[in-house]
């Protein structure tokens, strides 16, 4: 494609609509119509220039405003399909063989379906990431191909413009005026915060062009939230980890290397009605039990940095906080979250070693459930042997003991009773509210006498570096937003001829109305003459001629 | 009389005055005889006062409320419903003394006045806060979405009024077809609090057994005769209706008897309209709209949009998205809320591209806004009571 040389003599680049040094209309269609297209000031886009190359057509998809309105469609109407049933991590089942099986049972053909399509786990799937990825290409190939024409036009343009520019622009006027009309004019303007610049026998007033740069700006902000986004893949920047912690325990938090938490109490509260709840006995009556407060208390401990790794007595007390629903505990950069907790775990189990015909005690054994010790020896000699510890069991399997979890659900024991009266020993398998004997009959057996329990609270470990770009990119945008949609760019070109003709034309990307009233008070204070609204008048016509229709 | 009472008179207050005020500006609008207009002003003005004070009602609704439960009045359906068809009434008076338009009066305040008696259907005892509600959040984010909402659904308002004036009721098409499916709709609604009003007056209780999707056993207690049983039901109250239906495990029947209930009735009041005035809704309300100047309505309703945009952004993005970080670990997490929420701003964006970059104003506009407010709307009612949630309270 070639350039296109204007009649003032100025070179446009090819696709140029109005001329960048004079506003010359330079295309057919331009040249017939009554107002000109001023959105891009009639620049050459590049997507409105150039259809050859693939990349061209990759440029020009991506640059459409159609393009980018279906992809946002499509990702609308993809986000709501995807609420219809809930999602994988919503559901109860955690294996992908269960998942599907969840979905099959719960919602009978209609889960089948939803899961076959892969829309149980659509937020994550490749296709709706696409989408995503898609809808950032857009938006950067279509700011650019807008905006870097529009600034360059916007930062050159000149002063005076060919009449043919001014009397197609929607506000227009033209009439003889007196001769300081010129100097009138800029005083007013500047006196209402107009730029003005003039040159020889014109003068342009502008105000509140960075208003232009508004959609660009929030364009930016978007692009950086969902780079942000993007970042938490790389490792380092993002941990999500769940800890389980014990009342009196202390664990090394997961992926926070160097640092200890203590849970030293968890607290479940629920609504009384009483002491000032009053209030909320009717709602109470209702709903049943309301919880108020879910909180464990912990110390969060560090290795000293002059100490051993491992060893046990170098941590110091970092500190010692209140982790509550809404009151993360903060430090370093992580975070840990009050999120879920276990009320009453089996902690300990005490037995008596009694004689089954005498029901005389040998003494006495507490078992740690987390980490039982293997040998108990009691006072009179007799020891007992923990042969095997199965904390959730479930039943036998080819005749061995079977644990479900690791969890002291339902602890069951194979122990092996050794007294002075039997020193060949007696085997026995305990669980609760039950005992078997599996190598016959025994003269000795462990009576359950108490349990300990504690609450576990379940805590989420959390690091996200992405947040202050993310909280930028938000920021970014609501600027960007703001800046485009409450503040206009709004123009005015006055030239006087030789005669003492005056031209006048008037632009703004919007608000008409408050470019109007501006103008009102520059002509007039300046004697301007008097202006029309050629949008106004066009559609007069039109309306005319469609009730000429109707009529007739 | 203690703070909540007090604060439930209140909302009675606001609510005969905005049924006074609806009236008001339907007869400010309507015109007199001869077809002339002189009188608009004067009617508007008195309107416009009425549903001030019905305003500062329900404003003193609302902080009596804040003071009697101790916190923002906006944490379940019903404070969160009232406070939506507050900020509506908000935005119109905003708008009013801005473009003084009476005809946005006759439209909005109606459609408040269904959105509060739809509120009053739910629990409305002051309740106590669970603890991820416990924070200052609460009032910033939910209040701000809920004045975004308010504005957002002005713009469809004006939308309606826009396609009320063009749409011919005399032509058969798919946009006279649309127009009256929106008026239904909205009798629908008053089906729903007729008749849940009505067994709700006479006291209907009947209580159920049931197996739900999990195979437990669960209770059910039905304030609407049960045309629908839950799975497997046995009837615990004597002399209850027998449910026609046995529904499976997956259908919420109890829901579904509410959701046939009202229908039937919107129905039957939606026919009786029809054959008292042998004219469609939509053209009933024809004559109301034949002052209207289409360009302001669509100039209004664009204006609704640029300011509830941000605000939306502002309250149900950046706002829901701090506080889910603080409360919940992470700041999304796909719960249907969040992805409503989400549904919304994608398509005040496509909308604003269209309007922006298209050129889609007028009509195609005006049918834009009106299916914002249907998104809305959506994301109030069906995504908390039926798509189960983390936000689902009610």
């Amino acid at each position: 494609m070639e350039n296109l040389q204007c009649q003032c003599g100025h070179t446009n680049p090819p696709g140029t609509k109005l001329c960048e040094s004079c506003g010359r209309s330079l295309t057919e269609k331009e040249q017939n119509s009554k107002l000109v297209d001023m959105r891009y000031e009639g620049t050459a886009r590049r997507s409105q220039t150039y259809n050859k190359s693939v990349i061209d057509k990759i440029w020009n998809f991506f640059s459409s405003v159609k393009v980018g309105v279906s992809i946002i469609v499509v990702l609308l109407v993809a986000a709501a399909i995807g609420t219809i049933l809930p999602q994988q991590a919503f559901v109860p089942a955690s294996t992908e063989a269960t998942i599907k099986d969840y979905y099959a049972d719960t919602y009978g053909s209609v889960g089948r379906v939803y899961h076959a399509l892969g829309f149980h786990d659509l937020y994550s799937s490749y296709w709706f990431i696409a989408l995503v990825g898609m809808l950032a290409i857009s938006l950067v190939i279509a700011s650019l191909d807008r905006f870097v024409p529009l600034y360059k036009s916007l930062k050159n343009q000149r002063v005076l413009r060919h009449p043919s520019f001014m009397d197609k622009q929607r506000i227009y006027g033209s009439g003889p005026a007196a001769e300081d009309t010129l100097e009138k004019a800029e005083t007013k303007l500047k006196e209402l915060k107009y730029n003005v610049r003039t040159d020889k026998n014109g003068l342009l007033a502008e105000k509140g062009r960075f208003s232009r740069w508004g959609p660009y700006v929030n364009h930016i902000g978007l692009i950086i939230f969902l780079f942000g986004v993007m970042l938490r893949m790389i490792p380092g920047f993002y941990i999500d980890e769940s800890l389980w912690l014990r009342e009196g325990e202390t664990r090394a938090i997961p992926e926070v290397p160097g640092y200890y938490l203590e849970s030293k109490n968890f607290e479940l509260e629920n609504y009384t009605g009483e002491g000032g709840e009053e209030v909320f006995g009717e709602a109470l009556d209702r709903v049943g039990t309301v919880a108020k407060n879910y909180q464990t208390d912990v110390v969060l401990y560090q290795n000293s940095e002059d100490a051993l790794p491992g060893a046990a007595d170098s941590q110091e007390v970092v500190t010692e906080y209140p982790i509550r629903v809404n009151q993360p505990l903060k430090f370093d950069g992580y975070a840990i979250y009050q999120m879920d907790f276990r009320l009453d775990e089996l902690k300990a189990m005490t037995f008596a070693l009694t004689n089954k015909e005498t029901e005389e005690s040998l003494g006495e054994l507490t078992i740690d459930l987390i980490n039982p010790v293997d040998n108990y020896e009691l006072e009179g000699g007799s020891t007992v042997e923990l042969l095997g510890y199965y904390p959730d069991f479930s039943g036998f399997e080819n005749g061995e003991p079977q644990t479900a979890t690791p969890l002291p659900n339902n602890p069951g024991f194979l122990v092996e009773l050794t007294t002075p009266e039997t020193p060949e020993g007696e085997t026995s398998f305990i669980t609760i509210q039950n005992t078997v004997e599996p190598l016959g009959e025994n003269d000795f057996k462990l009576t359950f006498l108490s349990a300990d329990t504690r609450d576990v609270s379940g805590l989420t470990v959390r690091k996200d570096s992405t947040l202050p770009i993310l909280g930028l990119g938000g920021l970014i945008f609501m600027i960007g937003v703001a800046q485009g949609m409450y503040f206009n760019h709004r123009r005015f070109w006055i030239q006087q001829k030789a005669d003492g003709t005056v031209l006048l034309a008037g632009h703004t990307n919007k608000n008409w109305f408050g470019l109007k009233k501006d103008l009102d008070r520059v002509v007039e204070y300046a004697s301007l003459p008097a202006y029309t609204d050629q949008q106004d008048e066009i559609d007069k016509v039109e309306k005319a001629e469609k009730e000429g229709e109707t009529l007739s | 009389m203690n703070l909540a009472d007090l604060s439930s008179n209140l909302l009675y207050v606001a609510f005969v005055a905005y049924l006074i005020a609806t009236f008001v500006f339907g007869g400010a609008v309507k015109g007199n005889k001869e077809g002339t207009f002189n009188s608009e002003k004067r009617w508007g003005k008195v309107a416009i006062t009425i549903t001030l004070i019905g305003f500062v009602a329900n404003l003193g609704y609302f902080f009596t409320r804040w003071g009697a439960t101790g916190h923002a009045p906006l944490s379940n359906m019903f404070e969160f419903t009232t406070a939506f068809g507050m900020t509506l009434v908000g935005g119109f008076i905003i708008l009013y003394f801005l473009y003084k338009t009476a005809v946005l009066g006759m439209i909005v305040l109606p459609v408040a006045l269904l959105i509060i008696a739809f509120a009053s259907m739910f629990p409305s005892e002051v309740s106590p806060l669970i603890p991820a509600l416990q924070t200052s959040w609460l009032a910033i984010h939910v209040s701000t979405v809920v004045i975004a909402e308010g504005i957002l659904a002005i713009s469809a308002a004006a939308g309606l009024i826009y396609l009320l004036k063009v749409v011919d009721p005399a032509k058969k098409s798919k946009q006279r077809f649309w127009l009256e499916a929106m008026m239904y709709s909205l009798v629908l609604v008053i089906g729903f609090v007729v008749v849940s009003s009505f067994f709700s007056l006479t006291g209907y209780e009947a209580e159920f057994t049931y197996v739900d999707k999990e195979s437990q056993e669960a209770a059910i207690t039905y304030a609407m005769p049960p045309i629908f049983g839950m799975n497997e039901y046995v009837a615990l109250t004597d002399g209850a209706m027998t449910p026609l239906v046995e529904t499976p495990a997956l259908v919420h029947a109890g829901k579904l008897t509410t959701v046939v209930w009202s229908v039937l009735v919107g129905t039957i009041i939606y026919w009786l309209i029809r054959l008292i005035f042998r004219k469609r809704i939509s053209a009933l309300l024809k004559p109301f709209v034949k002052n209207v100047n289409l360009q302001l309505m669509d100039e209004i309703g664009y204006r609704a949009i640029i300011i509830g945009f941000p605000i939306f952004t502002l309250g149900a993005l950046v706002f829901a998205m701090i506080w889910a970080q603080i409360a919940w670990s992470r700041f999304w997490g796909w719960d249907p809320k969040e992805v409503w929420a989400l549904i919304t701003w994608l398509f005040y964006a496509a909308y604003l591209h269209l309007r922006l970059g298209k050129g889609w104003q007028g009509e195609k506009s005006a049918w834009l806004a009106v299916i914002g407010f249907a998104i809305i709307m959506f994301n109030l009612v069906a995504v908390n009571l039926i798509i189960a949630g983390l936000h689902s309270y009610a």
